[in-house]
């Protein structure tokens, strides 16, 4: 049931009437008033109710797993997805024989994916809402080779006491090279240049 | 292609209706052309092109799949 009609003495009853018959809150629909209540000629007649009409507002992470579906199979993979739900947003677990297409280069398609899929789910919500797309686990093993091209990088800096630069990388890759080399703290890490082509420099102290 | 490119740019745009995309075909690469309502420009670029190279980047992966290249403009 998508949406409903429902008549009442004032719009506040009609409009609570009608959330009962839904079984939602007020913030998860859109609320329209067809007719205004009328009192009649000394409230006797020509007493005329309320009528209101409740439609349901779509879900931005149901409206976000649609658009993935529908976005994939169109792109002529199997996988199937499930959705998750993390303390800092949603994850959708994408598994499948074909997923090195959606992971793409250093998971440039998956990061694509990601991008737009954030941008449906944010068309229909109010709040900002964060939606993670992961791979069969790809998130984690990139998350480890970059711990372990942090801890590469950090040796040689030491080594050779002059800075390094990566490769541009995206905002979250950045965060875990900053993250792991900030905790022994004998090198300092900074991001140089601008968006797309932003990257870390890792110098001596 | 062609269906990929159109449900893409149709859940990002507001004029939905007016989302419009061809399809050519020669010797084995595709070109893709994209056009949408002057007002829903921004939504299918996005800043510094941002969401048009994630369209890109979906749709190429998407061609490779097929073994064909193919080529997105957006005007």
């Amino acid at each position: 049931m998508k949406n409903v009609t429902v008549s009442g003495k004032t719009i506040e009853e009609a409009v609570d009437a009608g959330l009962d018959k839904l079984e939602v809150e007020k913030e998860n629909v859109n609320i329209k008033v067809i007719e205004e209540p009328q009192k009649g000629f000394l409230g006797l007649i020509g007493n005329r109710p309320a009528i209101v009409e409740l439609t349901l507002k779509p879900d931005p992470c149901q409206e976000a797993l649609n658009f993935l579906r529908d976005t994939i199979d169109k792109m002529g993979v199997e996988v199937s997805i499930e959705k998750e739900e993390v303390k800092d947003g949603f994850v959708f677990q994408i598994t499948g024989e074909q997923i090195g297409i959606l992971i793409g280069k250093r998971g440039q398609t998956l990061d694509s994916l990601q991008y737009l899929v954030n941008l449906v789910a944010n068309r229909y919500a109010n709040e900002y809402i964060r939606i993670t797309l992961d791979a069969e686990g790809y998130r984690e093993r990139r998350k480890q080779a970059l711990e372990q091209l942090a801890e590469r990088i950090r040796n040689k800096v030491l080594r050779m006491k002059k800075e390094v630069r990566l490769e541009p990388m995206s905002a979250q890759e950045r965060k875990v090279i900053h993250t792991t080399l900030q905790k022994d703290g004998d090198v300092k890490t900074f991001s140089s240049g601008e968006e797309p082509n932003r990257r870390i420099v890792v110098a001596p102290k | 292609m062609k269906e990929l490119v159109e449900s893409i740019a149709k859940a990002l745009v507001d004029y939905p209706e007016d989302v419009q995309v061809r399809e050519e075909e020669t010797n084995g690469s595709i070109t893709v052309t994209l056009s949408v309502h002057t007002d829903d420009m921004g939504k299918v670029i996005g800043k510094q092109g941002r969401i048009a190279k994630s369209i890109r980047s979906v749709v190429y992966a998407a061609g490779a799949n097929q073994q064909k290249r193919v080529y997105l403009e957006i005007g």
